[in-house]
């Protein structure tokens, strides 16, 4: 660079490839996303259709809404290891006690985002490790899903089917919710005040506690909200399957974390993206129908799911170094 | 004429081809099998009966594509997507050996509705639309007891090896031995484990209850469990109980050397993995425009002490006692007592 004049220089070219940087780093989950439903469109012509996508991202809905709840957690520093029993478990409640007693089925969820709320409460007040806490529930989630359904079965209320399968004009269903859910969760953790605040709480707890916050409410309250998403994850999943079981959706606490990982997130308090969690959450699920139309073998398959996410990751890491280098 | 001579030719092939045609009418058609788990030797066996079956069957000109599909993890949900992806793939048939009896009904409903066949087996789906062929898991349970009400009249204390918890062919076994206790009051059960249907699960789960437990004198399992629990017993220097089987070769080859070292006797059953082959034949011949009803019981395979060495004899090791199936054997199918059990 120009050595005999570097100051004014520096203040005005160096930010320009740092920027670069971060807007590639934030268009990369977006970017993964297109790759892939390009692979897939060449190599299975009719997924380009209405009915095409509704197939492929029906089931993806219920995963952004999980991924999304575990964004919420990881944005305080957290990790939610009893999402996927919890969804279960909703799911259970949704086919067994919802058709019958309605309001029996919203209290038992309602109580069930309380206690989501009182989890946040006890993992902040008692300075308990969240990994740990939360492995528990899930074998309480998981206990009490098989206690209420104890062979698959039940059948979802009718207005769940119907709400879930609604034909929207030109897009399906799926895509709008998740849109829906990636602007709105945007505007509110990148955009409104209480969401800065929220973001600061995981990254820098302290500064946040002296401006006067109460820590304690803020944890109980994202605990709350990722219940909330939680229930609402369950509850879509269980409209698609028409029935329940209480293994049903255990994958997805696994599923979520890469979700939010491939969208952007990181294991560092506050750095999420609600946009780049769901686009990640629809690449996880899109990565599956292709290596499917690929006709990889099936023992072959586990592996390539996994060489996309290191993929994915690689490519962010280099993105990541572009942007450390002075 | 010139165009007149060649119709006769094809005029001449047809005829001689005509009783083909009549076998290969589904000859453009293609069926996809989706499977939920491949880690034990039962499911091994059936996908290698599917592929034996499907390969034959593409060379014949019977059907055009034989494919299958096993999900990574044994979860629902991830079926359910599979079965999707094959619906986009335009598979005609779909023959599904599933996670889950319901939760997958909402992608079954939508195969059927986009015109394709769905066959289910072993793991039998319960929407109302498919096929579902399935051994009568109860009354393999029940048989269970009545052999060792047979054995011990005088009654014995039987401990009950369950399998994934959950799911309902356990749930189904379960209840056939709980009819069993009830119709034998002599029998009863001391204590009950969860063996995941894996030998190296149930050793480590009968291991651990045995402690606990009075003298045992039988044991009842689901298969995939019974090597793992003898394993057990004889680890914790305790008597080998009866322990019926689920015909793996493992479990034959060590009651074999048992019997023949101190006259141990038992009984084994279990559902014959060429179920597989079954379900893909009743597809095949719906796609021809059969009919068939839409609930068939497959008869389960059994062994007893008598057919011990001819059920051994040519079991590879891994393997687990079948019969092959060719399209004959549909007439042998039953329609079962009631929709999904």
């Amino acid at each position: 660079m120009n050595a005999s004049n570097p100051l004014p220089l520096a203040a005005t070219q160096r930010p320009a490839p740092r920027e670069r940087a971060r807007l590639l780093r934030s268009a990369l989950p977006g970017v993964s996303l297109a790759v892939l439903l390009v692979a897939i469109f060449i190599m299975q012509p009719r997924a380009m259709s209405y009915l095409g996508l509704n197939l492929m991202l029906n089931l993806a809905v219920p995963i952004a809404l999980a991924t999304m709840a575990q964004m919420l957690i990881i944005t305080v520093n957290d990790l939610d290891l009893s999402l996927g029993s919890f969804i279960s478990f909703v799911a259970c409640v949704a086919a067994t006690v919802l058709g019958p007693h309605p309001w029996l089925g919203s209290l038992a969820l309602l109580g069930c985002i309380a206690v989501y709320a009182a989890l946040g409460a006890l993992v902040h007040g008692r300075n308990l490790p969240a990994i740990v806490v939360t492995l528990g529930m899930s074998f309480i989630w998981m206990g009490a899903a098989i206690l209420l359904l104890p062979s698959p079965g039940g059948a979802a209320p009718a207005w769940l089917q119907g709400l879930v399968r609604i034909k929207t004009p030109l897009l399906p269903l799926a895509i709008f919710v998740c849109m829906g859910i990636a602007l709105l969760m945007h505007a509110f953790l990148a955009r409104s005040t209480l969401g800065v605040i929220l973001r600061g709480a995981g990254g820098n707890p302290q500064a946040i506690g002296r401006r006067g916050w109460s820590l304690l409410r803020i944890k109980a309250g994202l605990y709350g909200l990722a219940g909330t998403f939680g229930v609402l994850s369950g509850l879509f999943l269980v409209g698609l399957t028409t029935s329940a079981d209480a293994n049903i959706a255990l994958r997805y606490t696994l599923l979520s974390i890469a979700g939010v990982i491939l969208g952007g997130g990181e294991f560092v308090g506050g750095r999420v993206s609600a946009v780049g969690a769901v686009l990640g959450a629809l690449t996880l699920v899109l990565a599956g129908s292709l290596l499917s139309f690929l006709h990889i073998s099936p023992d072959w398959q586990i592996g390539a799911q996994g060489a996309i996410l290191i993929l994915v990751l690689a490519l962010r890491a280099g993105v990541n170094r572009l942007e450390a280098r002075p | 004429m010139k165009a007149h001579s060649f119709r006769r030719v094809l005029l001449c092939t047809a005829l001689s081809l005509a009783p083909w045609l009549a076998q290969a009418a589904t000859a453009d058609k293609t069926i996809a099998l989706s499977n939920n788990y491949a880690g034990n030797a039962w499911r091994q066996n059936m996908l290698a009966s599917w592929d034996a079956t499907g390969k034959q069957a593409v060379k014949d000109g019977v059907v055009a594509q034989v494919d299958a599909f096993t999900t990574a993890e044994n979860q629902a949900t991830e079926q359910a997507a599979q079965i999707q992806n094959l619906i986009l793939q335009g598979y005609n048939a779909i023959v599904v050996d599933a996670a889950s009896p319901t939760a997958l009904n909402g992608a079954i409903k939508q195969a059927c509705d986009a015109g394709i066949v769905v066959v289910s087996f072993d793991g039998t789906v319960s929407e109302p639309c498919a096929y579902r062929i399935s051994m009568n898991f109860k009354q393999s349970g029940v048989a269970q007891m009545d052999y060792l009400a047979q054995r011990f009249p005088q009654g014995a204390n039987v401990l009950e090896v369950r399998g994934l918890a959950g799911v309902s062919v356990d749930e189904l076994i379960h209840s056939g031995i709980v009819a069993g206790a009830q119709k034998y009051p002599q029998l009863k059960i001391v204590g009950t484990v969860n063996g995941n249907w894996s030998q190296t699960a149930a050793q480590k789960a009968v291991a651990g209850v045995l402690p606990s437990l009075p003298k045992v004198d039988a044991v009842v399992t689901q298969g995939d469990d019974g090597y793992g629990t003898a394993q057990a017993f004889s680890a914790a220097g305790r008597p080998t109980p009866v322990v019926i089987f689920g015909n793996r070769e493992e479990e034959l080859s060590w009651w074999k050397q048992q019997r023949d070292a101190h006259g141990y006797q038992s009984f084994s059953i279990s559902s014959a993995p060429s179920i597989s082959s079954l379900a893909f034949w009743v597809a095949q011949q719906v796609l021809d425009g059969k009919q068939f009803p839409h609930d068939l019981e497959s008869p389960a395979a059994t062994v007893t002490q008598e057919t011990l060495d001819a059920s051994l004899q040519g079991l590879p090791k891994g393997g687990i006692v079948s019969q092959p199936v060719s399209v004959d054997d549909l007439a042998r199918l039953k329609p079962a007592a009631t929709a999904a059990n």
